[in-house]
């Protein structure tokens, strides 16, 4: 299974990640960070394709996308 | 497990200062991936501008330099000139490259120095607290036009990359934007092209990037997204505004 780590100590909340997520995996915390922001969560983790757009979008390199090695024939 | 993604070793692993949502995060991420593909990081030199981005010395992992406000090209020339070898980026803002630089911009890309500028156009002046910049939009309220931008009083938004689209020495010019995940793959494609550009020696490149400025818009980031689609766009076209590798227009 693909998966997000979102780094909250980076997180500033600005919830571009949830709006760029075709399969609205992302929500938000409504737990302040250390840092003091309310940071994005990887809610719905089962609906990730691991197509790392929330990367791509994220201002603050927040997000680490993986994904599962591909199956060598 | 794979990691998809991986943060470019030209952006120092530190934490940016900009505000939650800001888009100067996203361009400085896709300059320092460039900067890596291209294996050029080693005698990059950037050109840091006056404006919310003074910083980006900080965060870049290759020479900087920061330079008074506007005058980004001009040092970038100089650069370039004594260091051929180098691989020389001004990375300005709409206030400095369209306000106090516009005669460095237009100089620098008249004479075709090759150089590669990275605009960010977020229709305001960040740093020093939203006042109008050259790129606000009509109607749009900043601190110095709080009804609104009034052409009667303001006059109208310049266009740069239009602008510099006549003269000959600018060789690339495309606006991009950064406001959805897939336009911000296509800036790095045009962030890419102007840097290769000048690695091949075709002279002045410039790629505008309409960006998110959600402070001083006093919008949420997403909102602020959703203000270039509706807004800017219709203002700044994207596209590419001149290529000087590409057929002529008409065909031969
Ligand atoms: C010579 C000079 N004039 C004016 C200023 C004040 N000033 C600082 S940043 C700025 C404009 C910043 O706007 P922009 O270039 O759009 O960058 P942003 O902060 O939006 O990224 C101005 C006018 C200055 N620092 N130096
Ligand atoms: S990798 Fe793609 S599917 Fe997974 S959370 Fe990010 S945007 Fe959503
Ligand atoms: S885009 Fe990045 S900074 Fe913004 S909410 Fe998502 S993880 Fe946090
Ligand atoms: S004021 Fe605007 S341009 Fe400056 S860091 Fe904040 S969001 Fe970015």
């Amino acid at each position: 299974m693909p998966e997000i780590k979102i780094d909250e100590m980076r997180c500033k909340g600005c919830e571009l990640c949830v709006t760029a997520c075709p399969k609205q995996c992302i929500g938000m915390s409504d737990v302040f960070s250390v840092t003091g922001y309310y940071p994005a969560k990887f809610s719905k983790p089962e609906a990730c394709t691991g197509c790392a757009l929330c990367a791509q979008i994220c201002p603050d390199l927040a997000i680490e996308v993986y994904k599962e090695e591909p199956v060598k024939k | 497990m794979l990691q998809v993604n991986r943060r470019p070793k030209s952006l120092l692993d530190v934490k940016m200062h900009y505000c939650p949502g800001c888009g100067h995060g996203i361009v400085h991420r896709l300059v320092a991936e460039c900067l890596d593909e291209l294996e050029v990081a080693s005698r990059a030199v950037g050109v840091a501008p006056v404006g919310c981005s003074v910083f980006a010395d900080h965060y870049f992992a290759c020479d900087m330099i920061q330079g008074a406000h506007g005058r980004g090209p001009a040092i970038a020339t100089g650069i370039k000139r004594s260091k051929p070898e180098c691989i020389v980026f001004s990375y300005q803002g709409d206030g400095d490259l369209a306000s106090i630089g516009m005669a460095e911009t237009v100089h620098s890309a008249a004479r075709s120095e090759n150089i590669t500028v990275v605009f960010i156009n977020n229709s305001i002046y960040g740093m020093t607290g939203g006042q109008m910049a050259p790129t606000t939009l009509i109607g749009q309220p900043s601190t110095t036009s709080p009804k609104g931008r009034d052409v009667k009083v303001n006059g109208y938004p310049i266009r740069v990359c239009e602008l510099l689209s006549q003269l000959d020495g600018a060789r690339y010019l495309e606006r991009t934007s950064v406001h959805t995940a897939a336009h911000v793959i296509k800036t790095k494609k045009a962030l890419k092209k102007a840097f290769q550009n000048q690695i091949d020696g075709k002279g002045f490149s410039m790629v505008e990037v309409l960006s998110m400025c959600p402070t001083n818009l006093a919008i949420a980031p997403k909102d602020n997204a959703k203000f270039i689609a509706e807004k800017m766009l219709p203002v700044y076209p994207l596209g590419v505004y001149k290529d000087a590798d590409a057929p002529a227009a008409g065909g031969k």
